[in-house]
């Protein structure tokens, strides 16, 4: 009989090693499910992972890795953060859309004037109308007791409904023919977020993102607030003899996710995006979630898992118009590998032992 | 070297790398907003693509992409079809259109068809159907069929075409039922079974016993089908495993003759950039079978408006007609023009509600 065995301590060598593991499993399993579907599993997969790198076009998707990775490393880096701590910010989509609108807003308030201060005004409101978004739940969870997790939820659905009110009303092209939808952003040059570098898929999103990565590195390793959030996660009752203030941590927690999140919006919006549309969200606040946790909630982790994310989302592209594979295929193959991730996790925090069955 | 040079010479550099091999054949591709498996707007686009295959043979190579999402994504998915060496592109949803745009700016000798949107360039047509005169023979079957005298209306987004529809559905519900009345909810998506369910459950409870939408999913018809005695149409499709009841009849968008035309003109070197906007006279917008769930001399009178609209003898916004608010819109015996239709962004009178603004 096999019997799971809690570790005295979690593993440090399976919590490196499940991240590659799920991956490998997904690629087995992934296989097979493109052999079922009758495509050779090993050019499906191929294409998925090789293509984007080192393909004939990779010179046009490299760059576009770092497009489709920048929201969700830099979304995923802010909530790492609150999950550490156990503060669940599940509505990263909601501070998201809030912060394009307040970003976006920003902006077009100036339009057509030319200034060099509009783009960094919109930073600044991008970053507030995520954090703002995310202090209703902030706040009513240190006041009221509630849940977190819930309300961040609902209010994505809030949020949604604001994108669309905005889409069709306050911030509606006036010379869109009475369709909903802003102005274009990227043609407007004082608060378009450009590409640095012509071809290179830089824009300040994804300087942002890298710049989170190095600051959650510091601020969680040389840091006494960061200490202070892994001790909560870790040990919540010697937190609260280390004098760590709960409601004090969840406002810094959920207000940090939620400007973060708003960062993403807005540099989505204002640069590969371009108009506040009633579909400008695509999922990346939820996306982020896999991608905090596949990342360990490690900011370099973090990093790499945004980046593998990206490259199954654009291989999986590259694979549906090359190999002709259904969308829903690529979509399975992305679910495998949160949920390999999460069954391989079990191994960090408990061994598998055979033992002689016992009478009960 | 620019970007959009470096995109071009690359794309240069395949064409002749592959041009020995692949010069006769024409690459079509196809981006979806929806699955095509979703049974309405996308499951018709694909059929387009294969009639183009089936017309051309070995002509042509298609390809596609599904349920990609309006922005930069559909973007990335475009230059990957042009990169790949694609000849004409059809983006098949309104919110492919600045995407669209951007791409076709970087890849001029690629052709672009953008559907249901309004910005042309050099290499990009636009193309869409007269939807609204199906709508038309809708109304008229919606408003006989009532009992309750209360229509549910499920709406995608609240842009000039749902709108059309939906004034074009009541003025003919009104014409046969005066005591009519529309409800109608704004679902905010093209697809999503599950939304489109919920949207039908909450007209159903508000007494609605004919059920109309402008969104893809057969979950309309399901919820229907649930209820017993609600009557729906199949959007964009047939929709026809929901006949004779509750689906008793259907608009079904045909692209297949538009595809096959614009592929061969790029065959032929004769595309040129257009604005298309075909209705039932054309055979882009077709009346699916009326079942015998609809009373003979109702049906009857359908054929006959249908016939009249492919005649070109009616349109189905003819004076004398006002809009929401009470001001006269068109004269007696007038008839609107495009432009107008184009960006219709009001409700005719007799209508209650707001569009969302």
């Amino acid at each position: 009989m096999i019997v799971l065995e809690k570790r005295p301590q979690p593993s440090k060598a399976w919590s490196y090693a499940t991240p590659l593991v799920a991956v490998l499993a997904t690629m087995v399993f992934g296989g097979v499910l493109f052999a079922i579907l009758g495509k050779n599993p090993v050019e499906a997969i191929g294409t998925i992972f090789w293509e984007p790198l080192f393909g004939e076009f990779s010179f046009y998707y490299r760059p576009q890795l770092l497009v489709k990775g920048a929201p969700l490393v830099l979304i995923a880096i802010g909530l790492s953060l609150g999950f550490r701590a156990g503060i669940w910010n599940i509505g990263a989509e909601g501070q998201y859309i809030m912060g394009a609108i307040f970003g976006a807003g920003a902006g077009l308030a100036f339009y057509p004037l030319d200034a060099w201060y509009i783009f960094p005004i919109m930073v600044i409101a991008g970053a507030f109308g995520g954090w703002l978004w995310a202090m209703i739940p902030a706040i009513l969870k240190v006041r009221f007791g509630t849940n977190e997790i819930l309300v961040s939820l609902m209010l994505v659905y809030v949020a949604e409904q604001m994108l669309a009110s905005v889409s069709l009303g306050l911030l509606k092209n006036p010379e869109g023919f009475g369709f909903p939808g802003s102005r274009n952003l990227q043609s407007y040059e004082s608060a378009h977020n450009a590409e640095l570098i012509a071809g290179s898929g830089m824009h300040w999103g994804v300087v942002a993102a890298l710049i989170a990565v190095i600051f959650a590195y510091v601020l969680l390793n040389r840091h006494m607030l960061g200490f202070h959030i892994r001790l909560t996660g870790e040990a919540p009752r010697a937190a609260k003899f280390a004098g760590v203030n709960p409601a004090r941590l969840i406002l810094f927690c959920l207000g940090l996710s939620g400007a973060l999140a708003g960062l993403a919006g807005m540099f989505e919006v204002s640069g590969p995006s371009g108009v506040v549309s009633i579909d400008f969200n695509v999922g990346y606040g939820f996306t982020a979630i896999i991608v905090a946790f596949l990342g360990r909630l490690h900011p370099v982790g973090i990093l790499l898992a945004g980046f593998l994310m990206a490259l199954t989302y654009i291989g999986g592209e590259i694979a549906q118009s090359q190999l002709g594979l259904p969308a829903a295929a690529i979509q399975v193959f992305q679910g495998m590998l949160l949920f390999f991730l999460l069954a391989f996790d079990l191994l960090t925090n408990y061994r598998i032992r055979a033992a002689r069955s016992e009478v009960a | 070297m620019k970007f959009t040079s470096l995109l071009a010479s690359a794309a240069i550099a395949l064409g002749l790398a592959t041009g020995a091999v692949a010069q006769d054949k024409t690459k079509v591709g196809f981006v979806y907003v929806g699955p095509v498996g979703d049974g309405g707007w996308t499951y018709e686009h694909n059929k387009g693509r294969l009639a183009v295959e089936e017309h051309f043979g070995d002509k042509v190579e298609t390809v596609f992409v599904e349920s990609v999402p309006e922005g930069p994504d559909a973007e990335r998915v475009m230059t990957q079809m042009a990169l790949e060496g694609a000849d004409l592109i059809f983006t098949t949803s309104f919110g492919y259109m600045d995407p669209t745009i951007n791409v076709a700016q970087k890849f001029p000798d690629v052709k672009f068809e953008h559907a249901t949107g309004y910005k042309t360039a050099d290499n990009v047509a636009v193309y869409s159907a007269r939807f609204y005169e199906g709508r038309a023979v809708q109304g008229h079957i919606a408003g006989n069929m009532t009992k309750s005298n209360i229509i549910g209306y499920i709406g995608s987004y609240p842009i000039p075409e749902v709108i059309r529809g939906i004034n074009s559905a009541y003025v003919h519900a009104k014409k046969v039922n005066p005591d009519v009345e529309f409800k109608i909810v704004w679902a905010y998506t093209w697809f999503d079974p599950a939304k489109e369910a919920d949207a039908a459950t909450v007209l159903i409870e508000q007494g609605a016993d004919v059920i109309l939408q402008h969104t893809d999913s057969t979950a309309p018809q399901a919820a229907a089908q649930e209820a017993g005695n609600v009557v729906t149409f199949g959007q964009a499709s047939d929709m026809s495993e929901y006949a004779p009841f509750p689906r008793v009849s259907s608009i079904i968008d045909d692209w297949a003759p538009y595809y096959i035309a614009r592929t061969q003109a790029v065959m032929d070197g004769s595309w040129e950039s257009a604005n298309t906007w075909d209705g039932i006279r054309e055979g882009m917008v077709a009346i699916g079978e009326i079942s015998d769930a609809v009373p003979a001399d109702v049906k009857e009178e359908a054929l006959a408006l249908k016939a009249a609209m492919a005649a070109g003898e009616y349109h189905p916004f003819t004076g004398p007609l006002k809009k929401q608010d009470g001001s006269d819109w068109l004269a007696e015996g007038e008839v609107a023009d495009d432009g107008t239709l184009a960006g219709m962004n009001f409700y005719v009178e007799g209508l209650e509600g707001e569009i969302p603004q």
